[in-house]
């Protein structure tokens, strides 16, 4: 076991080079034994090219890895691994239909005498692993079973399965609920004293300074800084990342409240598989023009499903009504809902936003092609027009209008998909963490944006699992936990304790909510 | 095809249905309908025959679209299914023999002339034609699209998916007839086997026009070059006086090489 605090991995001067792009540009990083390494920056700093880089995915980069004081070449993830320096990416790669015990030897299968898996053995280890991990789950489960947080600590398992003494995680918490990042943290602890290296990558500055023995922070490809977490404040973090003060990332929104708009009574969504059990549960609420309302919730709260619901998305199975300007509408299905004056922006843009092949002027005019036709014909002329007049409100960054939205950087296709809904002119926006995965600037113009939004008349819901956030941008507040309303504040009663206490699930047995509850009101 | 492609489907069906439906105009046109229990003859000219050719292949179209998106069966499988059945159907109403003698009306459409240019050429300008502006100009062309680049984000954006599916099926085997129509009063002859390999032949034109097999990505277009550079690799390397068991291999080497070269630079 190495000496703690030696440094066991390091990068000078790498430079890495996308085409005509640098994205690393002689970028360093030490990583030291028993310390979390915390590396910070905007989207698009080159944090996870360097990671990528040291874990052994890149190889034609300029500079020099050091593991241990020698030089060292990763040919590829796997001699990496046999090295002892180990990536958990953000997107999980754990094989759903296969369980824990498979998975967490994958590729590296105990054989018996035969040659064939050996079974006994493989659960046997596997379960040592679960258990040194805390983790109380059956090595013969199947991961599609698994919450995303078990999955998370799952990828741990199997990095100290592969003997990993560096452990690399890019944004663990990303997907994850408060109480199992609070487990998490506690085995990041744990391996910590065992003398493991980790570096973690995350946006969120309250986790960092949690976790992190020394914090680096990296700007358009460079390491810009690096010093013990407690030489380091939030507010100098942040000016080291943007070179911006913090001031100017919030935003003021008007108190004005009009008619009502929106209204919805006692939205309901069975769990598709748990008979009895619902993924949202009587919610109601109304939004009036000019008014952004905020639905706070930590994962599975049932956010992104009650804003499907009322999108006409659940039809079949859900129930509730759905009032527009007083009158009772029937959405049972999303077109039905884009005529009626809604508007989704939905939480995962590459999953449910965008055709990433798709150009800008396509992409923008999709939900709204008849504005975009002449005589049952697509015009280039107007579709160039619309997409030009949106690309220029919401400052979309694109070489041209015909350019695939894969090329943009992630603010810029959020953006897009922004366009594409406010070209429907709707009365009603529903934004589904309208700035997950993008930089600090992009962000900042997405807040003013739904801040002019609403003082044009706009009435808008806003989902954000980010506290700051939504104390910042709305008016009222709905705190969601487990499928049901546990709170609504104002602005001026909301602060972040009280709303997460809110959004925490009372009970502890949040996965397996009693099943006789809900069934009697169907 | 490479609209059923395009939506991230496959239709394996076409050489079937191309079968089925020059069967069934050739059928019409020399035996006629018979309907017994009502003691009625019905006799067809060539346009009656074509249309209810047509029909034929638009409706097994039609039915793979249902088996894709109401019963949610994957594309190769819904259409494998109908490739055989097609086949079996057309040899039940063929009785296994070739039908010929079709008459002049019929037969002038496949081998006539039209400006000195032989009559299929028309057909296959003005199909493409249809098929550029559908997909280019008007937003069913986007929404194959859309729905083949990303199918949540597509209903998530209101459009009907289900119905894009279905129509670019219907289009796929009406299409498939109109293959059937060249070609049976081409040879004057509507055979059981005709079509064979050629829902193979198609995709692979479509491939090679460098049309993504996920969806979302070609165009009409490329399956043009595709089919031409399948259509002079078939003639080409018979003309050239190739084994014919050669022929074969080269072919598919033609189509990986192509594939490749497409995969490259899709990668920049």
């Amino acid at each position: 076991m190495s000496e703690h605090d030696e440094v066991v991995l390091a990068a000078q001067g790498i430079t890495k080079r996308f085409g005509g792009v640098k994205a690393l540009d002689e970028a360093h990083l030490e990583v030291r034994a028993g310390q979390v390494t915390a590396v910070m920056g905007e989207n698009g700093a080159g944090k996870s090219t360097l990671m990528k880089v040291l874990a052994g995915v890149y190889q034609d980069y300029e500079g020099r890895i050091l593991r241990n004081g020698r030089e060292a070449v990763f040919a590829n993830p796997r001699q990496a691994q046999e090295h002892g320096v180990t990536i958990i990416h953000q997107e999980l790669n754990l094989i759903p239909n296969l369980s824990v015990a498979e998975n967490l030897f994958l590729g590296r299968e105990f054989l018996d005498g035969l040659g064939l898996i050996d079974f006994r053995r493989m659960r046997r280890e596997a379960a040592a692993l679960l258990q040194r991990l805390d983790l109380d789950v059956d090595p013969r489960t199947r991961i599609s079973t698994l919450r995303v947080g078990q999955q998370q600590i799952l990828e741990i398992a199997r990095a100290l399965a592969l003997h990993a003494r560096v452990i690399i995680m890019d944004e663990p918490t990303s997907a994850i609920s408060e109480r199992e990042v609070d487990v998490l943290f506690g085995l990041i602890d744990s391996l910590r004293r065992e003398g493991v290296a980790i570096v973690y990558i995350s946006h969120k500055m309250d986790e960092v300074f949690r976790i992190a023995d020394r914090i680096t922070i990296m700007r358009d490809g460079r390491t810009v800084g690096s010093a013990p977490r407690a030489a380091l404040s939030h507010d100098g973090v942040v000016r080291m990342m943007v070179g911006r003060d913090l001031k100017d990332f919030f935003v003021q929104t008007p108190t004005a409240r009009g008619s009502e708009v929106l209204r919805v009574q006692e939205i309901c969504l069975p769990h598709p598989d748990r008979v009895g059990d619902f993924l949202v549960k009587d919610i109601s609420f109304s939004v009036a023009r000019g008014e952004v309302l905020g639905l706070f919730g930590l994962m599975g709260a049932g956010r992104s499903e009650l804003f499907e619901t009322i999108f006409g998305l659940h039809a079949r199975t859900a129930s509730g009504q759905v009032f527009l300007e007083g009158r009772e509408v029937r959405l049972s299905s999303c077109a039905e809902a884009i005529a009626a004056g809604l508007a989704l922006v939905p939480e995962d843009r590459k999953r449910q936003g965008l055709m990433m092949d798709m150009s800008v002027a396509a992409s923008i005019s999709l939900a709204s092609l008849a504005q975009v036709e002449r005589f049952g014909f697509l015009s280039d002329r107007r579709e160039r027009a619309l997409a030009g007049d949106f690309g220029q409100r919401l400052r979309i960054r694109a070489v041209s209008h015909r350019q695939p939205v894969k090329h943009l950087s992630g603010g810029n296709q959020q953006k897009v998909v922004l366009a594409k809904w406010l070209a429907t002119r709707p009365r009603v926006l529903l934004l589904d963490e309208p700035t997950r995965g993008i930089d600090v600037n992009a962000k900042n113009q997405i807040y003013r944006l739904i801040h002019e939004l609403a003082t044009a008349g706009l009435a808008i819901v806003v989902v954000s699992s980010e506290l700051p956030e939504i104390i910042a941008l709305a008016h009222r507040i709905i705190v969601l936990s487990e499928g049901r309303q546990t709170a609504e504040f104002s602005r001026a009663q909301a602060t972040e304790e009280s709303i997460l206490k809110a959004a925490l699930p009372r009970s502890l047995s949040s996965s397996r909510p009693p099943s006789s509850s809900g069934a009697a009101t169907r | 095809m490479t609209l059923v492609i395009l939506t991230g489907g496959i239709d394996l069906s076409v050489g079937s249905i191309l079968a089925l439906s020059g069967a069934i105009m050739a059928g019409l046109l020399k035996r006629g309908t018979e309907l017994e229990a009502l003691n009625l003859y019905i006799g067809y000219g060539a346009p009656a025959a074509i249309v209810v050719g047509l029909l034929v292949g638009a409706s097994l179209g039609w039915f793979n679209g249902l088996m894709v998106t109401r019963f949610r069966v994957p594309p190769f499988i819904a259409t494998l299914a109908m490739l055989t059945i097609a086949r079996g159907l057309t040899k039940l109403y063929t009785g296994g023999e070739a039908i010929t003698g079709l008459g002049q009306v019929f037969v002038s459409i496949g081998s006539g002339r039209l400006l000195g240019i032989p009559n299929q050429f028309w057909i296959a300008a003005g199909i493409v034609l249809v098929a550029v502006v559908l997909l280019r100009k008007t937003r069913f062309g986007r929404y194959v699209y859309a729905v083949g680049g990303n199918e949540e984000a597509a209903t998530l954006s209101g459009l009907n998916v289900a119905r894009v599916k279905r129509s670019v099926y219907v289009i796929a085997g009406t299409l498939a007839a109109v293959g059937g129509l060249i070609v049976t009063s081409r040879l004057n002859s509507a055979t059981p086997i005709a079509g064979e390999g050629m829902e193979l032949d198609s995709i692979a034109a479509v491939v090679i026009g460098g049309t993504s097999l996920s969806g979302g990505r070609g165009s009409v277009a490329g399956t043009v070059l595709g089919a031409l550079i399948i259509g002079v690799l078939n003639s080409g390397l018979v003309i050239m006086g190739v084994d014919p068991f050669w022929q074969q291999v080269i072919k598919g080497c033609v189509i990986l090489v192509a594939v490749v070269i497409d995969r490259l630079n899709y990668k920049e």
